[in-house]
């Protein structure tokens, strides 16, 4: 049997907007999705609100309830008390577009920024194996939906617009750890980026981006800390450039050998 | 129906298109500040301690009957400290300037291994530089720098601090191996169990587990690896310790209770107010 409930909605464009009261219907084992469909349906047609599969796959209904960053579609409604307001906004560190959709074409741009896998020279297509042992630290990194709710909860860029430029986030992270601990990547420079065009050392793993992951990546602690102790071999820990040169490991050795 | 509304910042040519025009610091309804409030506290309590007994209360850290020795003094290597309880030396002479704690070698490893460990950055900046106070909640600082910078670039010496934390453990071992001491040296060849003895050993795991769980630990045993396939013995290590390593903020707040906890035990039986519970000899 469906409730009446409160939900107020952000509702506004770059030149401004307002927070929208709405009491709305709520059926058993729906979720704030639906409902946002529903005030869509009965009150506000021209509502924005981007959504596509509805099952927590695709990341396109971030948004931030009652100010978390969340998928609208993995939000219960049974979740909440019925006497509570549900607040929906907009997810804050992106610009706006309208109502509830953001251009998150940041993340783009640091995506393309980031050099790509390189294959290993010495094999060709078709002949690159690969033991599970070795590839499934880096699958869990592939699991990311790009929902970028890590991204617009982390506080180096959300609460300082200038960092954008130098900071790339936590997906860019799982990315760069994704492809350092790769076993055929034939890169030797990802911690050097990470470190000097990405701004890992920004990152004062205060873990809100593992805290938000939908698909509960462990982004801090197998990301993000082993990337920054492998910048810590390159750039900061005398003893290990030391034992380097004394084992005549002064050029890192091709990723496919190490 | 209008409840909260604001004026976006004016889109610079060529910069930063606005955000959605939200005045509220933060939309969270749930008590986000708690978590910081109990570990900030808790952790204040501890350096409040620790600060106290380091520097004010510089005695009752050993009994000499059961030999039982403070982690907090441990390595005892002053003058001040009775023979027995001196098995590095007599390094430091008996009376120090009064900022010099008598424990300077042990606090200064634990305040560097302690203050760059990754559990307690997350923590202490979250707690006490408010950097954020809580995730989704702006933080009131205006510039941030992360860890590029002096003085917080220095948080990338953590794993110095674990090297040096395991030779205290070390030493730890030691003394808690010692503390198997009977009051009775012709009973069982001097050997001897008391409830002390039981403490002093909680805490040693608590303090391996701490140690061993660390991020730099894992990095160390496997993490650095590109080939596990080519390394098993350190795969099979790195799968241990990453298991831990899931329990670490466990560990480090269990840790720090189980130090208080002992002193507090070891300082008590020293000092008389209450008598070691003997389970043997």
């Amino acid at each position: 049997m469906g409730t009446d409930r409160h939900f107020r909605v952000w509702r506004g464009n770059e030149a401004g907007g307002e927070l929208k009261d709405y009491q709305v219907e709520v059926n058993e084992g729906e979720v704030a999705l639906d409902v946002l469909h529903r005030i869509q349906a009965t009150e506000e047609p021209d509502l924005a609100v981007r959504w596509n599969c509805k099952a927590g796959k695709c990341g396109s209904c971030s948004c931030e309830i009652n100010g978390k960053p969340r998928l609208a579609c993995m939000t219960r409604m049974s979740t909440f008390e019925e006497t509570e307001t549900v607040t929906v906004t907009p997810i804050r560190t992106f610009p706006i577009v309208r109502d509830l959709v953001t251009d998150v074409s940041f993340n783009y741009a640091k995506a393309l920024a980031m050099p790509a896998f390189k294959p290993p020279g010495e094999l060709a297509p078709g002949e690159y194996r690969m033991q599970q042992v070795d590839i499934e630290r880096s699958q869990e990194f592939r699991k990311c939906i790009e929902c970028f709710l890590c991204q617009t909860i982390c506080h180096v860029i959300r609460d300082h617009e200038e960092n954008k430029e130098a900071f790339s986030g936590p997906r860019l992270f799982i990315r760069a750890a994704e492809l350092d601990m790769h076993p055929l990547d034939a890169r030797s420079d990802r911690e050097e980026f990470a470190q000097a065009a990405q701004g890992l050392g920004l990152c004062n793993i205060t873990k809100c981006c593992t805290e938000v992951c939908p698909e509960h990546i462990k982004i801090t602690d197998n990301a993000i800390i082993a990337m920054k102790e492998r910048v810590v071999d390159e750039r900061f820990d005398p003893l290990v450039r030391l034992g380097r040169k004394i084992f005549r490991r002064d050029r890192r050795q091709p990723a496919s050998t190490k | 129906m209008t409840t909260t509304s604001a004026k976006p910042s004016p889109a610079m040519p060529g910069g930063p298109r606005p955000r959605a025009a939200i005045a509220a610091k933060t939309l969270r309804t749930d008590r986000w500040w708690l978590p910081s409030l109990l570990s900030g506290g808790g952790f204040g309590l501890f350096v409040l301690y620790t600060g106290i007994r380091c520097f004010f209360i510089q005695e009752s850290f050993w009994v000499e009957q059961y030999h039982y020795l403070t982690p907090v003094f441990s390595p005892c290597i002053s003058e001040k400290c009775p023979d027995n309880a001196s098995d590095l030396g007599q390094w430091l002479p008996a009376s120090l300037p009064f900022f010099i704690p008598l424990p300077i070698l042990t606090l200064g490893i634990l305040t560097v291994f302690r203050l760059t460990c990754y559990y307690y950055r997350k923590m202490y900046y979250r707690a006490y530089f408010m950097s954020p106070p809580g995730c989704a909640v702006n933080e009131p600082a205006k510039k941030y720098s992360g860890e590029t910078r002096f003085p917080l670039i220095f948080q990338n010496i953590h794993r110095y601090g674990w090297w040096l934390a395991c030779g205290l453990l070390m030493i730890n071992t030691w003394d808690a191996v010692r503390a198997f001491h009977g009051a009775d040296g012709d009973v069982a060849g001097g050997f001897g169990i008391g409830l002390g003895t039981l403490i002093i050993w909680g805490n040693l795991v608590m303090l391996w587990g701490y140690s061993v769980s660390c991020h730099a630990c894992r990095h160390i045993t496997g993490g650095r690896l590109k080939h596990f396939s080519r390394h098993p013995v350190r795969y099979w290590l790195w799968t241990k310790v990453s298991k831990l390593n899931a329990k670490h903020m466990e560990f480090a707040w269990a840790s720090l209770f189980s130090v208080i906890i002992t002193d507090v035990y070891i300082m008590s039986v020293s000092a008389g107010w209450i008598t070691d519970l003997r389970i043997f000899n």
